[in-house]
């Protein structure tokens, strides 16, 4: 069992302060073995707070981001699983579905996750799932009016995925759940 | 006996007095034995006459003296089964009498006066009367103090106090307390004599033992504290001005600052209360090297936790005015003592605030006293330089946040901005700091401009460029710290009412627009996004109840949004400056305010053309500039037609081929909305994908004919995506046919096989097809057409 943290969109500090301290609380150091990012932390500080919760930290760039380190894609495989990361402003149409799925594609990973929107999806299809965890901080976005801070925690056992999905919502968290499963066969090369 | 002039090894003095008392201990002792008091009284003579030394240090004498004190037990133990055997007190006390040498009497009277007052054939006050006159016999300092010390020590059990078995008829507590009072003052007098003792090259030697005796006076102090009889008024009218009497006329700067400590120490916290005007009075009579700022520190922290620990006696506290009692001392102590250093001056009235923040939370009046009070100390003495008193001032202004945790406490402290002048810039870089973190972590909504301007006005340090010399140039990093934390306080600059919220971005803006340009990258995003969410939640036109005129609206806030990133690309973050604009254009489409949303991405468009050269920034910010534009739905057909003209225009003239490309193909959803069927043009999204084609083409032909190998054919699968995208969605112009001889294309690439990525890219996407295929209805309906 392999706990993965998704999150991105942070905007700190144009757009928000810190993350929500009932996130914070949650996100404690030694629970999560990876963090993928989807970019826009916006400042270092955050950065460094990440490392504190699990140092195998995979980040990609959001286009407010200063650090030119952040790559463009990134590809990792954690157990079973071959997981793509990109921030998603490269993708037009913004946040379309069929758009991301291309690109997923072209990645080759089960698993895609992408940021942008500010908006939480889970989304199943031909054997893939694209993932936006959406704003961590709840961040101002020109795309959705509403944001509510959110993050995905993904557990990876085996050929099995679930999928937690943490919302702020007026105050309280709440939790979502979504389960995938992986056909062993469907991502190898013919 | 010593005698004098031999040697000046004090060791050696020790060991040979040492010698020479404990052989007469030895002979004192066998007379015990045998009940021969007049050998007894012979010998205990002779053996304290070796305290009649100068040779020793007051550390050595002590020594000895201790050594005196055990023997001299001894004797008393002797001296009581005497008296039980028969032997007259009285005679007793007279025949000690009869020794030589005075010192050795003396000690041996108050020997026997302890065991005279514990006979009771005669009442206490009258023996310790005669002892404490007798005493006065030994002028010299050192005996002298520890001859009283004696004294002292033997009659401490035997005082005539209330309750005491001593105790005779009327008032006989006012004997004890004169007693002791007389003794202290005595041996404060020796004690403070005792500097002129010796070559004057060894005063400090000397001073530092001389301080080291102090306990031997303090503890005078320490009993009249523990007599019951000494209650408040005794403590009032007598005990208080005679001790202070003598702590100001010794003129000693060591006597006076530890008996000050002293009194304080060991008397209860409720005396100091109801005498503060008695003990302050002092304080600026004391000698102007004595540290009075510890001491009056001390004493007002005793009161606060005095007061925390007793909630009821607050009302005394304002009963006895506390607080305008020691700040109105404060200000006479640091006019008293000229030479005060800033860091004391400062540290007092930091303590005298934290004592009012803790005493008296409610009275906010008295907090700005203290900060009035100490900018009248600190006017005329520019800004100060001294670290520590600067440390110490960034303390005080501290305290209020800490206390109240609530920033908008401070901002109604009318002198607090006065005290923060008196920083030098970097240390008002620190405050500010402190304060925006009070503000951050205390969650405080700063809801008012008028409040905005003040705090503003209290983190000046961070917003502008103070106007001093160029000194030390601030980190990098720090100066990106301290900015992103001015940042992150625009978040908690909020008013639920948009027009005071529109006051507040104003009052900021025209601090960022004139605090220097190189904090407007950190602070201009975050302003922002302040306006950008205002005019979100701006009441919908025609939704005004009140039929009143709305002094904010959303071209208001448009203008003011041109205003402040303007200012951006000089700063010079064209970068930043072009991805706000972009912003604003998609804020100012869902207001449908069309010349506005134009007029932004002209500016964005200008930047573009003009600012951002590197090549690689220009790919991202083409993605930008094509993923807002796909979003706008509020141009109008020429507008439109422009602006997508211009961005397939700068998508052809990417660096990269492989870059145009994709910009190109990306262009074709600019042509093709959805949702809005004015904006379909299948002719235009055909021409796009041709286009990058075509350009995908010639990438092959130049990496084949440069690097002498076929390029990649990803490029082409993702063009066929691109097809099987807008075929998917039912463009005519995207035929069965087109999508056939994409799929043919790459078939015929050779690179196909030599490159895996591009493969499984291919594989997947054929494999999507079938997906498609098997799910039916329209869109399988139409994939089935497609023969792979």
């Amino acid at each position: 069992m392999v706990l993965v943290l998704a999150l991105g969109d942070l905007h700190v500090p144009h757009r928000a302060a810190d993350l929500p301290p009932k996130f914070k609380s949650m996100l404690v150091p030694g629970k999560i073995q990876h963090i993928i990012c989807t970019g826009n932390l916006c400042i270092k500080e955050i950065h460094d707070y990440l490392k504190t919760i699990c140092p195998d930290l995979h980040i990609v760039r959001g286009e407010f981001d200063d650090d030119a380190r952040y790559p463009e894609n990134k590809i990792l495989t954690i157990g079973q699983f071959k997981l793509g990361l990109c921030h998603g402003h490269q993708v037009i149409p913004w946040g379309d579905l069929d758009s991301l799925a291309m690109l997923q594609r072209q990645l080759d990973v089960d698993i895609l996750v992408t940021g942008h929107t500010h908006q939480f999806t889970a989304y199943k299809h031909e054997g893939g799932v694209v993932i936006n965890p959406g704003s961590a901080t709840g961040a101002y976005s020109s795309i959705n009016q509403d944001v509510n801070p959110s993050f995905v925690l993904m557990d990876i056992d085996g050929l099995r995925v679930v999928v937690y999905v943490y919302e702020l919502v007026d105050g309280e968290v709440k939790v979502d759940k979504i389960d995938f499963k992986k056909i062993s066969t469907s991502n190898s090369a013919p | 006996m010593i005698a004098d002039g031999a040697g000046e090894d004090e060791e050696k003095w020790l060991a040979a007095g040492a010698a020479a008392f404990k052989q007469n201990a030895f002979y004192m002792q066998r007379a015990i034995d045998s009940n021969n008091l007049k050998d007894a009284l012979k010998y205990s003579a002779q053996m304290l006459s070796e305290l009649r030394t100068s040779k020793l240090s007051p550390h050595k004498y002590y020594d000895l003296y201790m050594r005196a004190f055990d023997e001299l037990r001894k004797l008393e133990i002797f001296f009581m089964e005497e008296t039980r055997r028969g032997c007259s007190v009285i005679e007793l006390y007279e025949l000690v009498q009869h020794a030589g040498n005075i010192l050795p009497r003396l000690y041996l009277l108050c020997t026997a006066g302890s065991v005279y007052i514990r006979t009771k054939e005669a009442p206490a006050k009258e023996i310790l009367k005669d002892l404490v006159e007798m005493c006065r016999g030994i002028q010299h300092p050192l005996r002298g103090l520890f001859l009283r010390s004696y004294l002292a020590q033997i009659s401490r059990d035997k005082l005539p106090d209330i309750g005491s078995e001593y105790e005779g008829d009327a008032d006989t507590v006012t004997d004890a307390v004169e007693f002791v009072l007389l003794n202290f003052t005595e041996m404060n007098k020796l004690w403070v004599r005792m500097q002129h003792q010796g070559p004057a090259r060894e005063k400090e030697k000397r001073e530092k033992e001389r301080s080291e005796l102090r306990d031997l006076v303090g503890k005078n102090l320490h009993v009249l504290s523990q007599l019951e009889g000494v209650d408040l008024e005794m403590y009032r009218d007598t005990v208080l001005p005679r001790v202070l009497e003598q702590i100001v006329n010794c003129r000693d700067e060591i006597a006076q600052y530890y008996l000050m400590d002293c009194i304080i120490q060991v008397f209860p916290d409720e005396y100091h209360l109801q005498t503060l005007d008695i003990l302050l009075g002092a304080c600026p009579q004391l000698q102007p090297s004595v540290d009075i700022m510890t001491v009056l520190s001390r004493l007002m922290e005793r009161l606060s936790s005095y007061a925390a620990l007793n909630t009821e006696v607050l009302p005394y506290f304002l009963q006895v005015e506390a607080f305008s009692k020691l700040n109105n001392a404060i200000g006479k102590v640091i006019e008293a003592q000229e030479d005060m250093p800033i860091l004391s001056a400062v540290t007092l009235y930091s303590s005298l605030l934290k004592f009012t923040l803790h005493v008296h939370p409610d009275r906010l009046d008295y907090a700005d006293q203290v900060l009035g009070s100490c900018i009248k100390q600190l006017s005329g003495k520019g800004k100060i330089h001294d670290t520590r008193a600067t440390k110490e001032l960034v303390t005080l202004l501290s305290a209020p946040l800490e206390k109240y945790n609530d920033v908008v406490i401070a901002l109604k402290l009318t002198n607090y901005p006065l005290v923060l002048e008196y920083l030098d810039s970097e240390n008002k870089r620190v405050m500010a700091t402190v304060i925006i973190r009070s503000v951050m972590n205390n969650k405080t909504i700063i809801a008012t401009a008028e409040k905005v301007e003040a705090l503003l006005e209290l983190i000046k340090g961070l917003i502008s460029d103070l106007d001093e010399p160029q000194g030390l140039e601030v980190d990098e990093d720090d100066f990106k710290e301290e900015q992103n934390s001015v940042a992150r306080l625009i978040q908690m600059l909020y008013s639920d009412d948009p027009e005071e919220m529109f006051k507040i971005i104003s009052v900021l803006k025209k601090h960022f627009l004139t605090g220097g340009p190189k904090r407007l990258k950190f602070t201009i995003p975050a302003l922002v996004v302040s306006a950008l969410k205002l005019i979100r939640r701006l009441p919908e036109e025609g939704d005004n109840p009140f039929g009143k005129e709305a002094s904010v609206s959303a071209t208001k806030i448009f203008q003011f949004l041109n205003q402040i990133i303007e200012a951006l690309p000089s700063a010079p973050s064209p970068d930043l400056a072009f991805r706000l604009y972009l912003q604003c254009a998609e804020a100012a489409n869902k207001c449908d305010e069309e010349p506005i949303a134009y007029e932004f991405f002209t500016q964005a468009y200008i930047l573009y053309e003009e600012e951002i050269s590197d090549s690689k920034a220009q790919v991202t910010a083409l993605q930008l500039i094509i993923g807002t534009l796909q979003r706008m739905h509020v141009f109008g057909v020429e507008n439109r037609d422009t602006l997508t003209h211009k961005a397939t225009g700068y998508s052809a003239k990417l660096l990269k081929k492989p870059d145009q490309c994709r910009a190109v193909y990306a262009c074709s959803h600019l042509f093709w909305l959805e949702d809005h069927e004015t904006i379909q043009d299948g002719e235009r999204v055909l021409r796009c994908l041709k286009r990058a084609l075509k350009i995908a083409n010639s990438a092959q032909q130049m990496t084949s004919s440069a690097r002498g190998s076929t390029g990649s054919v990803t490029l082409f699968i993702e063009i066929l995506n691109k097809y099987l995208y807008f075929f998917e969605k039912g463009i005519p112009q995207i035929t069965v046919e087109s999508v056939e001889s994409m799929i043919q294309l790459i078939r015929n690439e050779e690179s196909l096989t030599s490159d895996p990525s591009a493969e499984s890219f291919f594989a997947s996407t054929l494999r999507f097809m079938e997906f498609q295929k098997q799910k039916g209805g329209a869109i399988g309906d139409r994939y089935e057409q497609i023969k792979v």
